[in-house]
């Protein structure tokens, strides 16, 4: 049930594939520490893929936008990947899914760095 | 500790994380229950959480001497959630517009708002100390009630 992240390079954008619940607590400080993490190294095109993210809460939203805006404001550009309905559905309530840059495929993602 | 009687429950539990997930899921086994359907019993079970987390984290703000309490209710029609805290008391007219842009990229703020969008009635009650959230959904029409 908890938050899983598995990091990998693809053509130099790191993608963090997420899996499980981004909600207060665990989940949340764990996307915080990743995100931290890759800006601490360097890294400019993070990719977070949401194919297994079946539940986000408020707080998991307000993740979300900070890893957005840590990211801008450290000049690196953070993209989301693969919504479930259950995800895209709470980010389009929220009307964050106009904040983000959002792909269906992984090819069209990591493309959109170059 | 739960009192189940016939279309009621009541909880009442440390303000912690795991008292969060067990009215998570003591909401999501009722409104099952009651015929709603996946989506409905997911938006239900969110709100009811989202209720729950502002009790433990806002309201009693993770003070062990501090109890949250649920009252669960089916009256027939609807599914009547009450979550309530010990703490300060919340002023629902103060909260900002989360769909605001200038609070758009704001860290917090979404909590009340994913509960009003996905209840059909929400109530606030001032309780000195604390607050009362009260949540309604009314159970589909399907013209045979178990």
């Amino acid at each position: 049930m908890a938050l899983t992240i598995a990091s990998r390079e693809v053509d130099g954008v790191t993608v963090l594939d997420l899996g499980g619940r981004i909600t207060l607590g665990e989940g949340s400080v764990q996307l915080r520490e990743a995100i931290r993490d890759l800006i601490s190294k360097g890294s400019k095109s993070i990719l977070l893929n949401l194919s297994d993210v079946n539940y986000i809460d408020s707080s998991g939203l307000g993740e979300l936008v900070s890893a957005f805006t840590t990211s801008k404001n450290q000049g690196a550009s953070l993209k989301l990947l693969g919504l479930t309905k259950k995800v895209k559905d709470v980010l389009q309530l929220t009307k964050l899914y106009t904040v983000f840059d959002i792909y269906d495929d992984e090819a069209s993602a990591i493309a959109s760095y170059k | 500790m739960s009192e189940p009687t016939a279309g009621r429950l009541t909880l009442q539990l440390a303000s912690t994380m795991e008292s969060v997930s067990e009215i998570e899921s003591a909401a999501e086994k009722m409104a099952s229950a009651a015929g709603f359907d996946e989506d409905e019993t997911f938006h239900i079970t969110m709100a009811v959480r989202e209720a729950a987390v502002n009790a433990v984290l806002h309201g009693n703000e993770y003070d062990p001497a501090k109890k949250v309490t649920a009252i669960f209710e089916d009256d027939g029609t609807s599914l009547v959630f009450k979550v309530s805290d010990e703490g300060k008391g919340l002023d629902p007219d103060s909260l900002p517009d989360p769909l605001a842009a200038e609070n758009l990229l704001r860290g917090t703020g979404r909590g009340i708002f994913l509960i009003r969008s996905f209840m059909d009635e929400v109530n606030f009650r001032q309780l000195h100390p604390g607050t009362e959230l009260t949540l309604v959904k009314h159970r589909p029409q399907t013209g045979a009630s178990a």
